[in-house]
């Protein structure tokens, strides 16, 4: 045991002390602010709705009935019920939401209410309707007056959408928990991705330079494999906490320097803080050390049966083939509907679970029982899959000169000891 | 030391090692000997546990080989390499805690194997700025800084330039003055005379031939004889004891012929038949070297 701290502590101070990791720290947060601008700008452009919502409308102003139009995924009806009475309804309903437009809509906000988070969407698309007919009905009041109508162009209701839960109603910001829920995938996958590759390349590097003999001479080659998966995970954990530190206190001093009321800081920072930070970090941390555990394991294994980093495509891309795929789906369908089956399922399955279920995290209604059998699952397929990462590493780390196949590699999982 | 008893291993397409027994003794330099290819290296390795046999043990010091052992034995594998980016200094270090060592003990032989060396200037050095014949002798200290019982070389003399060949040589010499046991593989025999105390001649995956050098070379004569005598030339006629195999003429009436004792002959007999008829200068029995052995006993399963 004391061999591996020993290999830890290697593998975790010389990548430590490059160059390159100290530069990360700070270019990776830019390029983080930079990417999540043109995907919230790309994001805003593309929405749609899968399935059809309806929209039940109390109308205490009795300015707006019968005005909504429907749209192709949205459907308006008049509600004569109470506003409990029509919430109790939505426990049952995903796709039901209520409208609840007080009789001063103009000073008191207009609300909807629904059992998950209301798509951007439709919010927008409600927004937009109600500003159109509380805009022309002005206009016909005052018959046109173009004075007048200046001011009433600047006319706008904001909503703000509610989530009922079981704890009561909550303010649910759509926006921020799907930019907060992409930023996570992206986040996660670039990161099984970097840490793992920085195991195969480490592997690769001691195959090569042929130190690998001298090392094994001394511990078994699961200790040297779990050594330097530890030690690169290590890094990434460093990292992470580095970057964390980081916006923390560029948070602040932001925050102070631009916290005037109204100002569009105070705005983003209001919205970010309805946003359970603690919870998203803490499942992000899970997913990422075991993700990553899962998938460096792979690495090895793949790192061991090459020569050079050129022989590595082959296996690459089958292995990185269910986080590609994941991820792919995140940015363009998960984030618009975290709770439909596909999400549930990718979110429960190991190798995508990473990336699945940090997209659905940040919108909340993750079932207790579908995280715990996500997590279980995570911890498993870990143990799975060094124990068969280990079984190749263990041949491929003495093979020179042999082009492997997967066929190969099997067979040196059967080889004994 | 070592006792390696009918040690199989089989690869997927072809055998390594068929049934290989031999014994290396405390304070012994042993060589193991064979082509390349006949299962010299499998062997190391399995000593060294990077690898396990199908069949047959190992026992070290009487014990059955096992994870105690590794501190014990140092290894400088046959294809040699240290991790490139990093301070040879450190590495070193490194690589003798992986064997057990202290950090402080480690860092003072160190210092010690530096000067002795000649390599103080090169400890903050990274190893890609290091010639190769320069690595070989950092990856040298490497394997023997943890002072080990048994010391492993697999093909110690290749990729060495001759000077520090002989450097190594003398290292060699010298920890095995101070009691370590050494086995090394090499496929060439002019090292072995002058190093070995015993062999082990591996061909084809079979251990063809081991023992103490001397005794497998005395085994091996074949009652061949040099002579040197002074004055007429002398001829011979078949009445002698022996037969010549071949005869040259120096300077100064000095004459060579190499013979070779007739069945029940001894060299007395050949003194006792030249000394009446000239003056003897010199009888030497030849002994074949183990290179002759080496290639004889390959010849004769090939």
């Amino acid at each position: 045991m004391n061999k591996v701290l020993l290999i830890i502590q290697r593998e975790y101070i010389t990548r430590v002390r490059k160059k390159a990791f100290i530069v990360m720290i700070f270019v990776v947060p830019l390029l983080i602010l930079g990417m999540s601008a043109i995907i919230g700008l790309v994001a805003k452009n593309s929405q749609e709705l899968s399935s059809e919502q309806v929209v039940n409308v109390i109308d205490e102003s009795k300015m707006f009935i019968g005005k909504l139009h429907n749209r192709k995924h949205i459907k308006f009806q008049a509600s004569a019920k109470s506003l409990d009475e029509a919430k109790k309804e939505l426990k049952d309903n995903e796709d039901l939401s209520v409208l609840l437009i007080p009789a001063g809509y103009e000073k008191t906000p207009v609300q909807i209410f629904s059992k998950k988070k209301p798509s951007f969407k439709l919010v927008s698309e409600v927004e937009n309707q109600m500003n159109t007919i509380a805009s022309n009905k002005s206009l016909v009041e005052h018959h046109i007056d173009t004075a007048y109508l200046n001011s009433i162009k600047k006319s706008r209701i904001n909503i703000s959408a509610m989530e009922v839960t079981d704890a009561g109603t909550k303010d649910a910001n759509v926006g921020a928990s799907m930019g907060v829920g992409i930023a996570c995938a992206i986040f996660i996958y670039l990161s099984l991705f970097i840490y793992g590759a920085q195991v195969m390349r480490g592997v690769i590097e001691e195959k090569t330079s042929r130190i690998i003999e001298v090392v094994i001479s001394s511990v078994k080659p699961f200790q040297l494999m779990l050594g330097k998966i530890i030690g690169v995970g290590l890094v990434g954990l460093t990292q992470f906490g580095a970057w964390i530190l980081l916006s923390v206190v560029t948070s602040k001093i932001a925050g102070h320097a631009f916290s005037g009321p109204g100002s569009p800081m105070a705005g983003a920072i209001a919205v970010l803080a309805t946003i359970p930070f603690g919870y998203i970090l803490g499942c992000f941390l899970f997913y990422f050390l075991t993700g990553y555990l899962l998938y460096s394991a792979l690495f090895a294994a793949v790192g061991s049966a090459v020569d050079s980093e050129t022989e590595t495509q082959q296996f690459m891309f089958p292995i990185t083939l269910p986080l590609l795929f994941t991820y792919i789906l995140s940015v363009s369908v998960l984030f618009q509907a975290p709770d439909s089956p596909l999400a549930v399922w990718l979110s429960i399955i190991p190798f995508t679970a990473p990336v699945a279920m940090m997209v659905r995290i940040p919108f909340g209604g993750v079932a207790t029982w579908q995280l715990a059998l996500s997590m279980s699952l995570m911890i498993l397929g870990f143990l799975f899959t060094t124990y068969v990462a280990a079984r190749i590493y263990r041949v491929g780390i003495l093979m020179y000169g042999k082009k492997a196949s997967f066929k190969e590699l099997a067979k040196w999982f059967f080889y004994k000891e | 030391m070592l006792s390696i008893r009918h040690i199989v291993k089989q690869y997927a397409g072809h055998r390594a090692l068929s049934d290989v027994s031999l014994e290396v003794e405390r304070g012994q330099i042993y060589g193991l000997l064979g082509p390349n290819g006949a299962g010299k290296t499998s062997l190391i390795r399995i000593i060294n546990q990077i690898t396990a046999p199908d069949s047959g043990e190992v026992y070290f010091d009487g014990q059955k080989l096992n994870q105690s052992h590794i501190e014990r034995i140092g290894y400088l594998p046959e294809e040699r390499g240290l991790y490139k980016k990093m301070e040879i200094g450190e590495q070193m270090i490194y690589l003798a805690r992986l064997k057990g060592l202290s950090r402080a003990d480690a860092t003072t032989r160190l210092k010690f194997w530096f000067d002795k060396l000649g390599m103080q200037t090169w400890w903050k050095k990274k190893i890609e700025e290091l010639s190769k014949g320069m690595q070989q002798k950092a990856q040298f200290v490497a394997t023997v800084l943890h002072e080990p019982d048994l010391i492993i070389l697999d093909e110690p003399f290749s990729g060495f330039d001759p000077v520090n060949a002989e450097i190594i040589k003398d290292e060699i010499l010298e920890l095995n003055k101070k009691g370590a046991t050494i086995l090394f593989s090499t496929h060439r025999m002019e090292s072995v005379e002058e190093l070995c105390d015993a062999i082990a001649l591996i061909h084809k995956s079979h251990k063809i031939l081991d023992g103490k050098v001397k005794a497998i070379r005395r085994s091996y004569r074949n009652d061949t004889y040099l002579v040197e005598y002074n004055g007429e030339q002398l001829g011979f006629d078949g009445a002698q004891p022996f037969e010549v195999i071949s005869a040259t003429t120096g300077d100064e009436n000095n004459h060579v012929i190499r013979l070779k004792l007739n069945s029940g002959a001894n060299s007395n007999d050949v003194l006792q038949y030249l000394i009446p008829k000239t003056r003897v200068n010199m009888l030497q029995e030849i002994i074949p070297s183990m290179n002759e052995i080496f290639i004889e006993k390959v010849n004769q399963i090939a």
